[in-house]
């Protein structure tokens, strides 16, 4: 018997018949099922990317000529604003939150998140911040200092726009506190008795770190915000200089937020990854508790390196090298992590399904914008291209590479388990061809544009950098193109994609272990572990295999009697089935 | 699993060792290497992009070595061996990293010592006065008006009082929205980014240039001669210091071939030293967002040889005496708003027209 046929009988469930069956006006409704949330946010978010993805567009349209031709440079500035704004805090902030919020529970046999209405609370403050955001596009005063929106600039900017900025972000920021309390109660008290915290799959120990984070950090966020509105409505100085306010404490106050804001947006998707690599590689993974540390190492360093954002604005020197050791340092857990991946796909048998490939892909972009990232934190080296279109392509490639890249491959992986279908693998593929070849296009240039000295957020730029501004522009078309076999692909596949069965890639988490789309409450009754999250290529149940209780469950306890045999519908692999 | 050793193994580490450090040194991605400083901020550039290629092709080459190696045939079900870890690989892999960040560390240290990173006489030089012991900020009812003028006198002031009077400064700001320094206390010079190299430091730099930020224009002023200028001339071999505020909002101070930026902050003074090398014509550009024209901020830098800019000092004195015989302000160099930004309003494709639309 495998390890996955242990794992499923040990907890196969008593009914199959039409499982999870919801209204579909559950969805747009304060429902409380840590599922519907789940969905709720990955789809919102969606559709926030899309909109945030326009923007781009509109922007590298703008930028395809060295002239100002295409909107003015007004409104070029807010688009760039709220693209950044948008991507951030209402795409992959909340993406991370939406996965976390739908596997979860089901992770460590749960029925539910520890405050299912606070969880909906969370999520129901994301629409109305996102259309308040998008509004002030419409009332003709948009926000345009920028997603960092430094004082003074943004005091002397539209105070409209400016004010829906800050209240936007605000409520997204306490969107996020809410989730992350939630998060952290629920993987401490909820899991299953014998789940200790070494049992636990990679995606709970990365969603704790990030927890853990966002905590630590979006408070100083929200009391720069907060003092910065003061400055912008009732005059006071804090960051004013006219009054004899500082500047240069507002950034600090943003970047002791919005720097672990990338690893709050990072590790949840670095978590993904830990989880899809071994199931489509037939391997346990390389190193479990080498990942499951160098999270908490990334999200503790993550705290303390902020500074590296200003080195230009004006710190003392000794503390610009100790911002530059801090950040350095981080290079050595996120190096684990990689090489631990490759060690996982080393020798394995890879299945290079959709989600196995952006799963490389994911490895082979990050890689690119963790290497520029060392690169930035030399100081002397940053000191040359801070604020130029070397940043632009490094935070691209983190962001997209890193979480875009990770959104996906963990929509395909989980797709069976959260819609109970299958995706096309065939238009998965085109989607992930388009945007390879679209994400270095856009971006890959621009590391030469910064270095040769193209500095960003500008709509007009010296007419010899036009040429490699073109291909961005096209690369950019190309990402946008991407999106739609995507789209068709998960509308198409959730309506009639071919039936998947409770665990087509025969994985040995817990969520695998209930009806796709799993029930209501989960599970039929309280699952057991009968092996460890990642016991790939062992063959024999009672052999060497690592039970979490003591006293293996499968050769007494209540939970051996085997209630179902596997479906000989379902063969074993469904790249097989004819 | 072993740590891979073989003949292959040592054959592609060779082979990448090589590539790695050929690419490093022929990368062609840098502009122009114009001050003594830019030549070590580049050789700091090269190293990483040696070590970087060399982990680019590494981790690349074994993603796609493994996506084709061990891919899964059809038909196999099987799964793939039970390995959970391996001690010694793991600790090679993060002893690797970690040596090789220490090592660029370690050189990034040196070349920010060099180029003056650490000149100690710089730090403190910085007046701490008493404006800028009160915590900025502190007092939540303060407004603009309340806040009592320092009565130290304010190098910042003067700078922009002096670059306010200037009508081609008038005529490129939208005057009427943008708070004036006007009452603002100084906050004190902040730490130069860069100060004198370590032969250099404790020692005034032999040339000192006041550049003051405005929105969308930079003003230069030579305070040995009392030159005003849109454009910027250093002659080479002598170290240069700039020291530099803003008038409304925070600006940059960035010349892609000097390698060196320094954001120039309202209320407060910043400092950089350099020393030109190769001669030429570069472009000052604003390097932080500082409104809708941010990217037409931009100015003319020349660096040339002594005696040219010896020359270029003559000429703009008697330009400036002519100007003040005809009783007008201090002026740069009686250039109109739309001469002095003609350079780049031609280039950068910006009409005058767009420029006017600004002060609404
Ligand atoms: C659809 C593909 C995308 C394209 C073509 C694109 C394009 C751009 C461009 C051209 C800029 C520079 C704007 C300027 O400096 O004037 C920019 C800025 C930015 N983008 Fe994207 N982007 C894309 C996706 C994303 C994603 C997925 C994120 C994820 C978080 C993101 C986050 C940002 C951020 C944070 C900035 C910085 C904005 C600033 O400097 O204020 N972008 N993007
Ligand atoms: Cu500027
Ligand atoms: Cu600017």
């Amino acid at each position: 018997m495998t390890q996955a046929q242990v794992q499923e009988t040990a907890n196969a469930p008593a009914l199959d018949d039409e499982p999870g069956i919801r209204k579909w006006q559950d969805y747009f409704s304060f429902n409380t099922d840590h599922k519907v949330i789940g969905i709720q946010y990955l789809v919102t978010t969606f559709i926030f990317y899309c909109i945030g993805g326009v923007m781009a567009d509109l922007v590298r349209t703008e930028l395809r000529t060295p002239e100002v031709d295409f909107v003015t440079p007004e409104v070029y500035n807010s688009l760039f604003t709220l693209h950044a704004t948008i991507m951030i805090f209402l795409w992959i902030v909340p993406a991370g939150a939406g996965f976390a919020n739908f596997l979860i529970p089901l992770m460590i046999g749960a029925k539910d998140m520890a405050f299912p209405r606070l969880n909906a609370v969370a999520f129901w403050m994301i629409p109305p911040a996102g259309l308040l955001l998008i509004a002030s596009l419409v009332v003709g005063d948009a926000p345009d200092a920028g997603w960092t929106s430094y004082p003074p600039l943004s005091l002397v900017t539209g105070q409209v726009g400016e004010g829906i900025w800050i209240m936007s972000v605000l409520l997204l920021g306490t969107s996020s506190i809410l989730g992350a309390i939630n998060f952290l109660v629920t993987l401490l008290k909820m899991r299953i008795p014998g789940m200790g915290v070494h049992q636990m799959p990679l995606f709970c120990w990365a969603m704790f770190a990030t927890s853990a984070l966002t905590l630590v950090s979006t408070p100083v966020l929200a009391a720069g915000l907060i003092l910065l509105a003061f400055d912008l409505i009732a005059g006071t100085t804090f960051f004013n200089p006219t009054g004899g306010g500082d500047p240069v404490v507002y950034q600090h106050m943003f970047w002791f937020y919005s720097h672990p804001a990338v690893y709050i947006m990072i590790l949840p998707f670095f978590g993904a990854i830990s989880e899809i690599i071994p199931v489509h590689s037939r391997k346990p993974i390389f190193g479990y508790k080498a990942i499951a540390y160098s999270s908490l190492a990334i999200s503790f360093l993550g705290l303390i390196v902020w500074a590296h954002h200003m080195f230009t604005s004006g710190i003392p020197g000794w503390l610009r090298m100790f911002f530059m050791i801090t950040t350095m340092i981080i290079a050595v857990p996120t190096g684990i992590k990689i090489f631990s991946w490759l060690g996982t796909m080393w020798g394995g048998k890879i299945q290079l399904n959709s989600a196995m490939l952006f799963a490389m892909g994911f490895v082979g972009t990050f890689v690119i914008g963790g290497i520029s990232g060392v690169m930035l934190a030399a100081v002397p080296f940053d000191i040359h291209v801070h604020d130029t279109y070397f940043v632009v392509a490094h935070l691209h490639y983190v962001l997209f590479g890193g979480s875009v890249l990770g959104i996906y491959a963990a929509i395909y992986h989980w797709f069976p388990k959260i819609t109970g279908r299958m995706v096309n693998e065939f238009w998965g593929k085109v989607h992930f061809a388009l945007t390879i070849v679209g994400l270095n296009m856009t971006f890959l240039p621009m590391h030469k544009l910064g270095l040769m000295g193209m500095n960003r957020r500008i709509a007009q730029y010296d007419p010899k950098f036009t040429f490699l501004n073109e291909i961005c522009t096209y690369g950019a078309y190309i990402l946008a193109v991407s999106t739609f076999p995507f789209i068709i692909n998960a509308i198409w596949s959730w309506l009639y994609g071919e039936k998947a069965g409770n665990n087509p890639w025969r994985a040995l988490t817990l969520e695998w272990m209930t009806t796709s789309p799993p029930a209501i409450e989960n599970f039929d009754r309280t699952p057991v572990l009968a092996t460890g999250p990642y016991d790939y290529g062992l063959e024999k149940a009672d052999e060497g295999v690592p039970l979490s209780d003591p006293n293996p469950i499968l050769s007494g306890g209540p939970n051996s009697v085997l209630r179902a045999e596997p479906d000989p519908a379902v063969a074993a692999n469904p790249e097989d089935r004819k | 699993m072993k740590i891979p050793s073989s003949i292959w193994t040592l054959l592609i580490g060779i082979v990448l060792t090589l590539v790695s450090l050929w690419y490093g040194q022929n990368h062609g991605l840098l502009p122009t290497a114009a001050t003594d400083e830019a030549v070590l901020v580049d050789g700091l550039f090269n190293a990483m992009m040696i070590v970087s290629t060399g982990i680019f092709l590494l981790v690349e080459g074994i993603l796609i070595y493994s996506a084709f190696k061990y891919r899964r045939r059809a038909g196999d079900n099987e799964d793939g061996p039970p390995v959970e870890g391996n001690v010694p690989l793991e600790i090679l892999w993060t002893a690797i990293p970690a040596i090789i960040v220490i090592g660029i560390s370690v050189y990034s240290f040196d070349v920010y010592n060099e180029i003056g990173g650490f000149d100690p006489h710089a730090i403190h030089e910085a007046p701490m006065n008493q404006e800028s012991m009160a915590m900025p900020g502190s007092a939540m009812a303060a407004t603009l008006s309340d806040t009592p003028p320092g009565t130290e006198p304010n190098l910042n002031q003067e700078k922009s009082d002096e670059a306010m009077e200037d009508p081609a400064t008038a005529e490129v700001r939208n005057a009427d929205q943008i708070p004036q320094l006007r009452n603002a206390p100084g906050v004190g010079s902040v730490a130069p980014t860069i100060g004198g190299t370590p032969d250099k430091a404790g020692k005034p730099a032999e040339l000192q240039v006041n550049v003051t930020g405005l929105q969308y224009a930079w003003i230069f002023t030579y305070p040995e001669t009392g030159i005003t200028t849109g454009e910027m001339h250093v002659p080479i071999g002598r170290e240069v210091q700039i020291n530099m505020t803003a008038n409304d909002v925070i600006h940059a101070f960035w010349v892609p071939e000097f390698r060196l930026k320094q954001d120039a902050i309202p209320g407060r003074q910043s400092e950089i030293r350099f020393t030109p090398k190769t001669a030429g014509d570069y472009t000052l550009i604003c390097a932080e967002l500082c409104g809708p024209y941010h990217g037409a901020m931009r100015a003319p830098i020349v660096v040339e040889p002594e005696e040219a800019f010896d020359k270029w000092v003559q000429e703009q004195l008697v330009a400036s005496k002519e100007t003040l015989n005809q009783a007008v302000a201090v002026n740069p160099a009686n250039l109109s708003p739309n001469e002095f930004l003609a350079p780049y309003i031609k280039d950068m494709g910006i009409k005058p027209e767009i420029l006017h639309q600004v002060h609404h």
